[in-house]
């Protein structure tokens, strides 16, 4: 091969860009056996909600991977005026399925790898349970701080679609951002490196940041949404019929999602909420026992023994 | 003798469960060692986030050989009791042995090894350790029987004289290997015996007592304070959490930007507990100052580091909190007051605007009324701004701040005082060892506001049952009492069914002021009585009276006379009668200290002067007992014994107008 050809990759540089920083995540979980997926081509609330995370946590088949997910909180937009709060952010999700015994060590070495040195920082594992009415689906585990800072969310999923785990799965959500800014030493996130280039996540974002929160609480037709999520409602349930969960799954997602958007655009009454958030959830749990139950007798073939309850 | 370490060594505890788990661990332990006839000399537990231990000193090797002995039929008991009883002590009937007559089974039992019973005993504790939640994990989860935990379990030491009980729980082995600080220790940890465990981690960087970690926090958060020249404000809760948060603690002041001072102290600290378990301080002056305290779990390379990232969280919290005063304050409560109609208080009792307006009116009536001595027009607009904080940003973050942010934001509307200071305390007393109101304007508010819930619920017919209080009316019901007698409120507080919880409520209260719940009951059969204020005067006047020497004595007539009225049948009570016999002296002596008596006592208790009505009953004690040793009864003559039994049946009234003394008890 010609010089002029080849390529060298530049040694990543975590605390100085938030592309490497993920990089550096991705090549570490990748080193530890993860399949390194792109994100979920839906808008949604968290990276919980990815199939690579949800569905995949059902049965008994060993299942690793590690992605980046965008994740949308309509309400939690500020018009690009709060240096902490974006309704457009970015989660780090590891899932390790069955739980390895070495997890936290794990988890503890891949931020050494991004620079966080635990004698010059405090990491702490602080209780904190996880439960998700919506995915009838709930773990155990902690948040972890860093000087006091909620830098990860770490569960064991205990149960998830209303089935218990067999086995349990191990989840860790990186907030991305706050990680950064805590790295960078950065007090607004829009100041955050993206690369080591110049440019900055303000350059990327801010604008996404003022014209989607408007969008989100004042101009988003909520006719067109209220719309949109019968319609959305509807196809779940003809997906279930038909036998396609993970296509009713994925209805259940967008569902989710234009709820959270009527949300913000403050059209549902305290009274009705309670309502389309059990609606949300009937659909999201019908997705997850239909598609268990599907892929039930697939995995009892490969794992003679095996049940679903 | 020997001495027995226990150490389960597992993934982060949850810091509130470690007492608790301590406990357990050596209760169980004990109770093992008791269901095998051992007995430890000592056993002391320990917790920290990563491991849970045991150290039980002076066992007995082994456990003493016991002779079972089961009683069986008598000899010549018919065949079937013989066979019952061979089946169940699993004997043939030539090993039984036969005693006077009667045969029994005698069962050997050789002694064990501890170190035996210690290898069955602590995988059942672990298997059934209580835990209030608890887990699976890893490869073993793939089935629902796997070992539960409270995190995942990852190690096992069980040394008995340094020498390892061997026994394996879901494929982790006994052993004696264990790891230091998470950070500050590398490597395997092996510990020799139970004498060095906690010396051997604490070179390890772990202090194995949850006492020496509280007290190293509560010490080092102290001098760090005094270092700054200020003053830890004290929180013993704070404590315990970050003992349980911490191997290695290690107390770092910082400090935050002043101007997030211009928020209520409450607020600060509240943020600065809740979330982040810092403890604050206060200056010379006892003012809140601009530091915070928290708990790290490492020596830092450089402390300023870790202080700095910790400020800077609070900083952001304490931004937001910021913006939830100024935010809230930008709406007048009155307007915050109107989203109440958005909120339900209960499915069959409406909305919270219902509520509030059925407060506000009997807030204002209750000073119309001349009930309470406050201002009408003050109490109803309080009335209806005290829950106005509810739909606040900032209750809505901290719900505990609910009535102080009410207060808060009246005051700085420029509402009159009274009006902020009742919206401020409406929810008190909250516990037991709470201040009661005592500004006419916050007791009207607190009372209707208490009053309201709970005719409502009983209204609704959701009265608590046994444990199942969800309402909280127990506490309302106290809370009113409470208001009620400290401040001498002159009403009838309830009717019917909510009288009766009442008078139940009383009942336990009073019992801790010594009052007894006899002599309550004694005022409150009499009926018609609503009025606590009036009752618990009463109350105390008769217990006053019923401890001297004449009420006892009067009550042990009382219940004579009662009995042979009762047994005689005789119900009907008339005035005094034209007697056409000339009566005994001692007759003679009852009925003019009746004449005397039972209009004093009744005049008195009419005035209230209950002290003044037991005085007139003590005039009766003499006569009555007089009467009793010198007059039949049950004469011969009927005309006599009627009369008779009209004057005890006349006894029997005037003292019942005082109190029903049939339930007085002795």
């Amino acid at each position: 091969m010609s010089a002029a050809l080849s390529f060298a990759p530049a040694p990543r540089d975590p605390a100085r860009s938030f592309q490497d920083m993920i990089l550096t995540l991705h090549d570490f979980w990748s080193a530890n056996g993860c399949v390194i997926l792109q994100p979920y081509d839906m808008r949604m609330g968290a990276g919980t909600f990815h199939t690579a995370t949800t569905l995949r946590a059902l049965g008994p088949e060993p299942w690793n991977a590690a992605f980046v997910q965008p994740c949308r909180r309509p309400t939690d937009g500020r018009y690009g005026e709060n240096p902490n709060r974006l309704q457009h952010y970015y989660q780090y999700q590891v899932i390790l399925k069955p739980s390895p015994s070495d997890i936290q060590e794990l988890y503890l070495q891949s931020l050494a790898a991004i620079g966080i040195d635990p004698l010059a920082h405090d990491i702490r594992f602080v209780e904190d349970d996880w439960e998700s009415p919506t995915l009838g689906a709930w773990g155990l585990g902690w948040e972890v701080w860093c000087d006091g800072m909620e830098v990860t969310q770490f569960t064991y999923f205990q149960q998830m679609g209303g089935f218990d785990c067999k086995p349990v799965a191990g989840e860790l959500t990186y907030g991305l951002e706050r990680l950064a800014m805590y790295i960078q030493g950065v007090d607004n996130v829009y100041d955050l490196a993206f690369n080591t280039a110049g440019v900055t996540y303000g350059d990327v974002f801010l604008e996404n940041e003022r014209q989607m929160s408007k969008w989100n609480f004042e101009v988003a037709d909520t006719e067109t949404l209220f719309e949109g999520f019968r319609r959305a409602e509807a196809e779940c349930l003809r997906s279930l019929e038909a036998g396609v969960p993970i296509a009713a799954y994925e209805q259940a997602i967008e569902a989710s999602h234009l709820f959270n958007l009527l949300q913000a655009r403050g059209v549902i009454s305290v009274q009705e909420r309670a309502s389309y958030m059990g609606r949300v959830r009937d659909l999201a749990r019908s997705s997850c026992e239909a598609y268990a139950e599907k892929m039930t007798p697939e995995w009892q073939a490969k794992y003679p023994g095996w049940s679903l309850v | 003798m020997a001495d027995f370490l226990l150490e389960l060594r597992c993934e982060e505890i949850p810091a509130r469960m470690q007492p608790k788990a301590k406990e357990d661990l050596a209760r169980l332990f004990g109770e093992a060692l008791a269901k095998a006839g051992l007995q430890a000399e000592a056993i002391e537990a320990f917790a920290t986030p990563r491991r849970l231990a045991l150290i039980a000193k002076g066992l007995p090797v082994a456990t003493t050989a016991v002779s079972e002995e089961t009683k069986g039929p008598k000899v010549g008991a018919p065949p079937q009791a013989l066979e019952g009883f061979l089946r169940k002590v699993g004997l043939a009937a030539e090993q039984l042995v036969e005693r006077d007559g009667v045969y029994f089974a005698v069962v050997e039992k050789p002694g064990r090894e501890t170190a035996e019973v210690l290898a069955e005993a602590v995988p059942a504790i672990i298997r059934a350790f209580p835990w209030p939640k608890s887990m699976r994990w890893g490869a073993a989860s793939l089935t629902t029987e796997s070992l539960r935990w409270v995190r995942p379990l990852s190690g096992i030491i069980a040394l008995l004289d340094g020498e390892v009980v061997p026994f394996e729980v879901d494929g982790i082995a006994s052993g004696r290997t264990t790891m230091g600080h998470r950070f500050h220790h590398s490597g395997p940890v092996e510990i020799a015996d139970a004498a060095t465990y906690v010396e051997t981690l604490r070179a390890a960087h772990v202090i194995v007592h949850f006492s020496e970690r509280c007290r190293l926090i509560r010490e080092g958060a102290e001098k760090v304070a005094a270092e700054a020249g200020l003053t830890l404000v004290a929180d013993e809760g704070l404590v315990i959490e970050n003992a349980g948060l911490t191997e290695w603690p290690v107390p770092l002041l910082g400090r935050f930007d002043e101007a997030f001072l211009d928020v209520p102290p409450e607020v600060i600290q509240l943020t600065a507990r809740v979330n982040q378990k810092y403890f604050v301080c206060e200056d010379a002056q006892g003012r809140l100052a601009n530091a915070f305290v928290c708990t790290a779990n490492i020596d830092p390379i450089d402390a300023s580091v870790v202080v700095d990232g910790n400020r800077k969280v609070l900083a952001a919290r304490l931004s937001d909190a910021r913006f939830f005063w100024e935010q809230d304050q930008k709406t007048p409560l009155a307007v915050h007051a109107e989203k109440l109609a958005r909120i339900t208080f209960h499915e069959k009792l409406g909305t919270v605007a219902d509520k509030v307006e059925r407060v506000a009116k009997l807030a204002r009536w209750l000073c119309e009324e001349g009930i309470v001595a406050g201002d009408p027009a003050l109490a109803e607009q309080a009335a209806r701004l005290c829950k106005a904080d509810l739909v606040t940003e900032m209750v809505g973050e901290f719900p505990e701040l609910q009535g102080l942010m009410g207060g808060y934001y009246a005051a700085k509307e420029g509402l009159p005082q009274e009006v902020s200071d009742a919206i401020r305390d409406h929810y008190k007393p909250v516990g037991q060892g709470d201040d009661v109101p005592t500004a006419p304007v916050t007791v009207a508010v607190s009372l209707a506001d208490k009053l309201d819930t709970l005719r409502s619920f009983f209204a609704i017919d959701e009265k608590p049952t046994g444990s199942k209080d969800p309402f909280a009316l127990r506490r309302a019901a106290l809370g009113i009492i409470r208001i009620i007698t400290e401040n001498g409120l002159r009403m009838g507080v309830a009717e019917g069914d909510l009288l009766d919880f009442f008078a139940d409520r009383l009942k336990v209260q009073q019992r801790e002021a010594g009052v007894r719940h006899d002599l309550i009951d004694a005022v409150f059969a009499l009926g018609g009585e609503d009025d606590l204020v009036r009752l618990l005067a009463r109350v105390h006047a008769l217990q006053a009276f019923v401890t001297t020497e004449d009420g006892t004595n009067l009550l042990a007539g009382y219940k004579r006379a009662a009995n042979i009225l009762k047994k005689e049948g005789f119900a009907a009570t008339e005035g005094a009668q034209t007697l056409s016999y000339t009566p005994e002296p001692a007759e003679k002596a009852l009925i003019d200290a009746l004449d005397a008596a039972a209009p004093r006592a009744a005049e008195a208790v009419e005035a209230e002067r209950f002290a003044d009505a037991m005085a007139a009953l003590a005039t009766l004690r003499a006569p009555i007992d007089r009467f009793f040793e010198e007059v039949t009864v049950n004469a011969e003559e009927a005309e006599k014994r009627s009369s008779r039994l009209a004057l005890l049946g006349r006894f029997r009234d005037a003292v019942h107008r005082v109190a029903d003394f049939s339930r007085i008890e002795g």
